[in-house]
């Protein structure tokens, strides 16, 4: 998920050309209060215009509390943005807010149902209600770290180790797979480290994360080499299930491959592993059919 | 419907700035490198913008850097949005 400033047409109009999954139009922190309104027209101006193709566009919005908020809401649900991504979230009670508030524009357009939602844990009370954050809404998609905020939060400093995360890491991956839905880690903002950004991913992604927020188009493709299975994975995924099919069509009950006995876990780590090989492009998902 | 003077948009790249205030009808001064083979066109969309927000008298004066249609209607309506008080949200 790549970061873009939502008062930058710019960087707005070029940034699907890198291949992003998703993009998330900022009207929070990288867009200053004088400026809130014009940054909210340019958003609504591009999603309306601008073909990202198949790219997932999110718009991170300002809170509800704040006096932007619900105008916010009201141009990127008109616009037909596919998640709004709710900033500092710390109860389940803010995302029901959110809700009611796309309910009433949605309503007002006849399109009920077409927005998701996504929230964004920044604080120590947003990670203690993680679970019920993400069980708040049948449009949640998913949630993620804000490290800045959260850091801020715990009165302690963000290290390129990261051992201050990692409560907070495992609490927000746990929460999600608990609610069924997705999880995205926060962001790394030094641009010119990208071996400890490498290390940083291959840390979220051994957590269970689904994915990264970027702020720049260099990281994607190591996002992109960390999260895609290697060759091994995915010839050992492609056994395991072509010995199902087969096991299935024999009625057969107990599948072993290699000699090992393949049971549930296994199919569930040999089906995301084929997921993820497919969605880097590796595989071609018509192939598999 | 009255105009105070107002500014919208940058110099940056892809952007286009719009200064707007009190006029006669509607009169657009244009600066852009693009003006031999676009500035018709980006003069349309900047008035057809402002009659869409029913602003019919101001002087708009546009200094493009090369600005997508999208981005000249949002700059547009942000500049008159400011002059005129009037949002285009509830």
């Amino acid at each position: 998920m790549m970061f873009v400033p939502g008062n930058n047409p710019g960087m707005m109009a070029d940034a699907h050309i890198y291949g992003p999954d998703s993009i998330m139009l900022d009207l929070e922190d990288s867009v200053t209060m004088a400026e809130k309104d014009a940054a909210r027209l340019l958003v609504y101006n591009a999603l309306k215009t601008i073909d990202y193709g198949d790219t997932e566009m999110v718009v991170r919005i300002n809170p509800l509390s704040t006096p932007y908020g619900r105008k916010d809401v009201e141009a990127v649900v008109k616009a037909g943005v596919d998640v709004i991504r709710m900033p500092k979230t710390e109860t389940a009670d803010e995302v029901r807010e959110l809700e009611a508030e796309i309910i009433k524009v949605e309503e007002e357009i006849g399109c009920v149902g077409r927005t998701r939602i996504m929230a964004a844990i920044e604080s120590a009370l947003g990670i203690v209600n993680a679970y019920e954050i993400a069980t708040a809404s049948k449009r949640m998609m998913g949630i993620a770290l804000g490290a800045e905020d959260y850091t801020a939060n715990l009165k302690t400093p963000r290290t390129p180790e990261g051992s201050e995360l990692l409560l907070a890491r495992e609490t927000i991956v746990v929460a999600a797979r608990a609610a069924g839905i997705a999880c995205f880690d926060t962001v790394y903002s030094n641009l010119d480290d990208m071996d400890t950004f490498r290390k940083e991913v291959e840390l979220i992604k051994n957590l269970g994360f689904d994915g990264k927020s970027i702020i720049n188009p260099r990281q994607i493709q190591v996002v992109n080499e960390v999260f895609a299975p290697t060759q091994k994975d995915i010839d050992k995924a492609l056994r395991i299930i072509a010995a199902i099919k087969e096991a299935r069509a024999k009625g057969s009950g107990v599948i072993a491959v290699n000699g090992k006995m393949v049971d549930r876990p296994v199919v569930l780590r040999a089906e995301r592993a084929v997921a993820l090989a497919v969605a880097s492009g590796i595989l071609n998902e018509e192939e598999l059919s | 419907m009255e105009l105070k003077n107002a500014v919208a948009g940058t110099l940056e790249s892809g952007d286009i700035m719009i200064q707007i205030g009190p006029g006669e009808g509607l009169q657009v001064e244009l600066q852009s490198s693009v003006a031999a083979q676009f500035g018709r066109q980006i003069k349309s969309v900047i008035t057809e913008t402002l009659e869409g927000l029913g602003v019919s008298d101001a002087y708009v004066k546009a200094t493009d850097k090369g600005a997508l249609d999208c981005t000249i209607r949002a700059r547009v309506t942000a500049a008159a949005v400011r002059a005129t008080g009037k949002d285009v949200w509830k």
